[in-house]
């Protein structure tokens, strides 16, 4: 099945390049979303099981699998509208799907594999259908963005691959050479730590470009910000998990071996550092999706220093992903309208969101209280578990200074919302503004629910997964 | 033999540093190519058409040929002049590559290990930090690919260093992602060409906060 998910989705995706066809190309992305949804629930009833030797459904890829197939129908839906509505020739409508439709399977399949080299593989492939999505707009800026995106996705990918070749000989002194994540578990004792320090390293380097942390994440930003909407918010979300799967992996290895407090001070050095970054440039920046893809750093900051306090900050950081995951996308989602309000993407330009589309503007009021993660969001929930592990932990100058920024953060976040949903803009030609059905933001609705759902009242089986995923990490 | 290949590859970079034209930056990426074929073919202790079939497309067929051919198709379609640029002089480049040799030698010698072949360690540092060093100070987008593949080369030789086989699966993977990945930049260097009609970097600098 997994065999045949991974070739139909590759077929779809060559057969929409090169479809030119209207009616075509909707049935293929709406087969796609089928085959996708279909897979996540084979994957759900096999879960635990290994397929095609280098794939396995253990519990984190489960959830992050079904986080990204929750997420796919709604991309998919507003990337239909994105495209009927900018008039798109039927040449980069065709780039467009095919793209999105390599990334998200390719990032599907990396969640899965239990080898670091197949991770690394379909890493590099996430790298290049996003370079499509980028450039979607052609113009001089996309292009810059595209640039500076490959460019450091690929350096950081041969990091990840020096990394790996690091790790092989680490593993060699157990004699051993199966790079799967089982094997070295099982050759934990083993592995020569010195050789086991550079390849952490280089791992997590490479890495931190899709997770968005320092010292990779700048290329992210350009990415999300010049991404048609619909895939920046991919970009932002089920991209990002994709380098927390990589390095979370190879961390539940490292965890096990006489390294593991070394790794930890790595993780809340770049942590700290990428709350900090994104604290500063939150408090000038002046475009709207930039400013969300900061936050979206700040948030993976705040996951790592999760996984490094540990105890319960495991749990909470798995949980704090997920729900990171279904919050950043809804609000990329209702920035395409949001765009399409005011026709910029300034803060200066925006305004009095309110008396124009209030269905929306509740979408980021309620998007705003779940990224800053205040009650009643469910963010607010894993936040606070994640700053109790930092107590618990004993990691008090660094919860203050953590806190600290993040006040700043809330700060910055909500004069720019605030100003964005009520303070009325000087010159604007209110006859220009369109009317935006209220249905277009139902998914939103949906997606920021689940969020708050999930982190108030999460369902047995749904605590159950995390803690399972957890379970290898020691206490 | 195999030493003597890895020198000469040594000395390819000490030649880059000095090297003025980008036309020669070119032919040392093709020679590092034959190198490359060379030094592996020397490493193989049996052969297998499957395995010589798979270097061959590695190392010649894709590092020797087709990247210099597609490199020098770029550099004519965008007219890209024929001086590197640098931001430093020659002299200094040569010094500091010299230095990023030096050092990796002192450090490999540092490391007490039996499964490391040092020299090729060696090589490898220096070419991964040399093409780092490159991407730093060369002005010109082009000599960035060529900085990037002077980093896939020096990780090439540490793949060797470390002498794992991964499963043949894995290695084609590989193989093709890298194939893309110079694929792509060469797309998007036309597109810069053709847009910003001068490919410097100093160009790509209007992605700004506000």
């Amino acid at each position: 099945m997994t065999l045949i998910y991974l070739i139909c989705a590759f077929v779809i995706a060559g057969l929409l390049l090169i479809n030119r066809n209207t009616v075509l190309n909707y049935i293929m992305v709406i087969l796609f979303g089928i085959i996708q949804t279909g897979f996540t629930i084979y994957a759900g009833f096999h879960y635990k099981n290994t397929v095609l030797e280098y794939f396995s459904f253990d519990s984190l890829g489960l959830l992050l699998l079904v986080a990204l197939s929750i997420v796919t129908i709604p991309a998919l839906i507003h990337s239909y509208l994105y495209i009927k509505r900018h008039n798109e020739t039927p040449q980069s409508r065709a780039i467009y799907f095919s793209a999105i439709v390599i990334l998200l399977t390719s990032i599907s399949a990396a969640y899965l594999a239990n080898h670091i080299a197949v991770i690394w593989i379909f890493t590099e492939m996430t790298t290049l259908s996003a370079s499509m999505l980028i450039y979607h707009h052609r113009n001089k800026l996309a292009l810059e963005g595209t640039w500076k995106y490959v460019f450091i996705c690929a350096i950081s990918i041969t990091f990840v691959f020096i990394g790996i070749l690091f790790l092989s000989l680490s593993l060699q002194h157990a004699g051993s050479t199966d790079l799967s994540f089982s094997n070295l578990m099982a050759h934990k004792d083993q592995l020569n730590t010195f050789w086991l320090k550079l390849a952490f390293l280089f791992i997590f380097t490479g890495f931190t470009a899709k997770l968005g942390l320092v010292p990779m994440y700048t290329a992210g930003i350009d990415a999300k910000d010049k991404a048609p909407a619909p895939a920046g918010a991919l970009l932002a979300s089920v991209l990002m998990n994709l380098g927390f799967v990589g390095i979370f992996r190879f961390y539940a290895v490292i965890a096990h071996t006489s390294i593991f407090h070394w790794a930890n001070l790595i993780i809340f050095f770049a942590a700290f550092i990428s709350i900090f970054v994104a604290t500063v440039y939150m408090t000038k920046v002046m475009n709207i999706k930039r400013m969300l893809a900061y936050s979206g750093i700040e948030h993976m900051g705040i996951v790592m220093l999760g996984i490094a306090a540990g105890g319960i900050g495991y749990y909470a950081a798995i949980l704090h992903i997920i729900l990171h995951t279904f919050v950043k996308s809804g609000i990329f989602f209702q920035y395409n309208q949001l765009y399409r309000t005011f026709q910029s993407k300034s803060i200066q330009h925006v305004g009095n969101y309110f008396k124009y589309n209030p269905t929306g503007a509740i979408v980021l009021l309620i998007g705003f209280i779940s990224a800053t993660a205040m009650p009643p969001s469910g963010l607010f929930v894993s936040e606070f578990l994640i700053f109790k592990s930092l107590f618990d932990g004993n990691y008090i100058v660094l919860l203050v200074l953590v806190l600290l920024l993040l006040t700043i953060v809330i700060w910055a976040f909500g004069k720019n919302i605030l100003k964005i949903l009520f303070l009325p803009v000087p010159d604007i030609d209110e006859s220009k503004i369109p009317k935006i059905s209220p249905w277009e933001s139902l998914t939103q609705y949906v997606l920021m629910f689940t969020a708050i759902w999930l982190g108030l009242n999460p369902p047995a089986i749904f605590v159950q997964l995390i803690q399972d995923a957890v379970k290898i990490l020691p206490n | 033999m195999t030493n003597v290949l890895l020198i000469i590859f040594i000395i390819s970079l000490l030649y880059v540093a000095i090297a003025n034209r980008i036309i020669t930056y070119v032919r040392v990426l093709a020679l590092q190519g034959c190198l490359l074929f060379g030094v592996t073919f020397l490493q193989l202790r049996e052969i297998q058409t499957w395995n010589l079939v798979l270097i061959l497309l590695e190392t010649i067929v894709f590092k020797a040929v087709a990247v210099p051919v597609f490199l020098g198709y770029l550099i004519k379609r965008n007219k890209i002049t024929r001086e590197t640029e640098p931001y430093l002089p020659h002299f200094i480049s040569l010094i500091i590559i010299t230095m990023i040799v030096v050092i990796t030698v002192l450090l490999a010698n540092s490391i007490q290990d039996t499964h490391l072949d040092k020299i090729f360690f060696i090589v490898s540092l220096s070419t991964l930090f040399t093409g780092l060093y490159f991407i730093a100070t060369r002005k010109k987008i082009i000599t960035h690919v060529m900085g990037y593949l002077m980093i896939e080369n020096g990780v090439f030789v540490l793949s060797l260093a470390v002498g794992n086989e991964m499963p043949n699966l894995v290695n084609l993977g590989i193989m093709l992602d890298v194939f893309a990945s110079v694929l792509i930049l060469g797309i998007f260097l036309n597109k810069i060409g053709d847009v910003f009609k001068d490919v410097d970097v100093d160009k790509l600098t209007n992605l700004k906060d506000y």
